[in-house]
């Protein structure tokens, strides 16, 4: 789960590493009172998404007028805003957050995230703030230092030590202090919050000598919330998908995709290989779909439904390679759905594994039109055909 | 031959009373797998398909001698779950459980350092050496014994696999799914050497997702020392950046775990990839000399 920087900021203040003076606003009026209460000028206006690449999307801008905090904020709120991790449609814009601008000397990166590889949290610092960390690390990997942290043992001072008499040139002693001060609250935070990362970048030392978190980006384990309740007034389902929203509730996993041929898969592996089928087909995938392992009949009606609301498809293809889930319980669940709502597109079925003479018997006994595929080779070759038809 | 588990194997079932624990209990017994115990703390005393069921992993080794250990406990206690049949002394552990924190396994990886147990999974299908015993929740029946070893990040992918591979007339030797998770007991390069020295296992498939770098590792182990033919194959090719693709670890992020690095990294270290899963059976057959 994604925080808004809002509500990362304000985790971060909490835990005692300094953040710019700021306030979130929902409607233009509310930057006219936030302007005079927020030191300026300047000031700096924020769209809250959860994408990145807010900077050069034009998310984020500077006024040097009260005037010019509420026209930025007029000019963002309540409008898509593209960037390279949106996609081309863009996420609306719901929140603002006003605040001060802050006098930066020098720029720094800090994060704290899982490194797969050693199965241990990794403590990431580089003097190269401001930028994408991983443009940094394509370019010049020295300026990256990293400290894996034992588990057991946590972070420790040493560790941030090795850091910071790294950097060249050197800090001054008091400001060594306070990134050993805003390291270890940020392992803190990490640890005690679940997350799977808490990045500052920038974090910034301003003219005056403060450390301050400019930005920062805090995300959560999913598999966590179950001990985060807490946390879960943060999440924001606003920018989701409508009908990944939907999948949600029935605990399907669905993404949707740019494609017009829809996928009902079980297992994660098998729904993201019949994708890449149907892409090898000629066609794009709308969606990934794993109704699940286990998947219910009723889990099995409700993705085939998605996937019906879904005004792009052109085709659809089922791939069922039933172990837990038996293909006679996978058939009764898409005549269920196909009962509710009429399939109009061509409906590829593949079935395979546990009771597949009963799925396949169910379905031949109703009236529901599909084309039989009796391996994925041959539903490659149905895709491809179907595709072909619709052009 | 196979490896981890055989015909010598006596299963103990953490979480045996629950819903999938007793369920796949029974299809174990039904394979034939010797499922010699079961743990439920505060369920001891009791059965389950006439299974024993015991407080803790320990007395379950102590009294029924179990040595490898199946675990189908709920994500918030897997973690303890998993530390608990290490603690005991359990050689193999699989794990099937789904949904475990980032931050337990970090514990468990570190718990598991100075231990004598390899883990398998978590968020898996098990491990099965066809004809002799299935750890696990795969389906039995399409598994035929023979020379290919197989090894996957998925699991109804892996069934789709060796049903193919079933039909085209190759048997396996020990299938294992490694787990869908960014943080796994074990991975492709530690089952590569344990097949390396299994004369029975005469071919492997390889099958990897996007996220992480295991494949590229395992690629560059096998271009040094894996002598028998690989045959690979990468899903998640249409997978778009920064979204789960259902498994938790399946995410490319910052450039990494795109399937066309680690299809190019298997491809420079001269294995097969076949990049179309349905054609995959007959690459194998052909690879391996079937045909």
């Amino acid at each position: 789960m994604k925080l808004h920087e809002f509500q990362a900021k304000d985790i971060l203040g909490k835990a005692g590493i300094t953040v710019p003076n700021g306030q979130l606003v929902t409607t233009s009026d509310q930057a006219t009172t936030v302007v005079q209460i927020i030191k300026g000028p300047p000031w700096m206006i924020k769209a809250q998404i959860h994408a990145g690449g807010r900077g050069k999307g034009g998310g984020i801008k500077v006024a040097h007028y009260p005037y010019e905090v509420v026209t930025a904020t007029e000019s963002l709120l309540g409008k898509p805003l593209v960037t390279r991790q949106t996609g081309p449609d863009g996420v609306v814009v719901n929140q603002v957050l006003i605040e001060e601008g802050i006098d930066i000397d020098r720029e720094y990166y800090l994060s704290v995230s899982i490194d797969r590889s050693t199965a241990e949290p990794v403590m990431i610092f580089s003097q190269a703030g401001g930028m994408d960390i991983e443009e940094v690390a394509a370019q010049s990997p020295a300026l990256i230092l990293k400290e894996h942290i034992d588990p057991v043992v946590g972070w420790m001072p040493h560790q941030a030590r090795n850091l910071v008499y790294k950097l060249d040139p050197p800090a001054q002693p008091a400001t060594i202090r306070k990134f050993i001060s805003v390291m270890a609250n940020v392992y803190r935070i990490f640890l005690t919050l679940d997350c799977s990362l808490v990045e500052i970048n920038p974090l910034a030392i301003t003219k005056d000598g403060r450390i301050i978190a400019v930005d920062t980006k805090i995300s959560i384990d999913d598999n966590a919330l179950f001990r985060q309740k807490e946390l879960l007034e943060f999440e924001d389902t606003r920018e989701k998908d409508s009908l990944e929203l939907m999948a949600d509730k029935y605990h399907l996993s669905y993404i949707r995709l740019k494609g017009n041929v829809g996928a009902m898969v079980n297992g994660a592996g098998l729904a993201m290989a019949t994708m890449d089928v149907i892409k090898m087909a000629g066609a794009e995938p709308a969606n990934f779909l794993d109704v699940g392992g286990g998947a219910s009949e009723e889990m099995v009606t409700k993705g085939l439904e998605i996937i019906l609301k879904d005004k792009r498809i052109k085709a659809i293809i089922i791939n069922i390679f039933g172990g837990i889930l038996r293909c006679d319980v996978l058939a009764r669940g898409v005549l269920a759905a196909a009962k509710k709502k009429s399939i109009r597109v061509p409906l590829i079925v593949r079935l395979e594994g546990t009771n597949v003479e009963e799925g396949k018997e169910i379905l031949r006994n109703s009236d529901l039109k599909f084309l039989v595929a009796n391996n994925l080779a041959e539903a490659a070759k149905l895709i491809a055909k179907q595709v072909s038809k619709a052009e | 031959m196979s490896i981890l588990v055989d015909e010598n194997t006596r299963v103990v079932v953490q979480g045996i009373t629950g819903r999938e624990g007793a369920f796949h209990t029974k299809q174990m017994l039904n394979y034939g797998t010797v499922v010699a115990a079961g743990v439920t703390p505060g369920k001891g005393g009791k059965q389950v398909k006439g299974v024993p069921v015991f407080n803790t992993v320990y007395e379950a080794v102590e009294k029924e001698s179990a040595n490898v250990s199946c675990i189908f406990v709920p994500p918030p206690s897997a973690g303890d779950a998993i530390m608990e049949a290490a603690s005991a002394g359990l050689g193999v552990i699989v794990c099937i459980t789904e949904g475990i924190p980032i931050l337990d396994m970090v514990k468990v990886a570190s718990f598991l350092k100075d231990k004598n147990s390899v883990l398998i999974g978590p968020n898996c299908p098990g491990i099965i050496s066809p004809g002799k015993t299935k750890v696990g929740i795969m389906p039995g029946p399409i598994h035929k014994p023979g020379g290919m070893a197989v090894i996957s990040r998925s699991g109804t992918l892996t069934y789709e696999v060796v049903d193919q591979l079933t039909r085209a007339g190759l048997g396996q030797s020990t299938c294992i799914g490694i787990g869908g998770d960014p943080i796994i007991g074990t991975t492709f390069i530690d089952h590569l050497k344990r097949f390396k020295d299994d004369p029975e296992t005469k071919g492997v498939v390889l099958i990897g997702e996007i996220g992480g770098t295991t494949e590229e590792e395992a690629a560059e182990y096998i271009r040094k020392e894996f002598d028998k033919p690989v045959i690979a194959f990468i899903a998640g090719q249409t997978a778009p950046p920064g979204r789960r693709m259902g498994h938790a670890g399946a995410i490319i992020s910052g450039g990494e775990g795109k399937a066309e690095n680690k299809i190019k990294a298997l491809e420079d270290a001269g294995i097969t990839v076949a990049l179309d899963l349905g054609s995959l059976g007959k690459t194998a057959s052909k690879i391996m000399g079937k045909s």
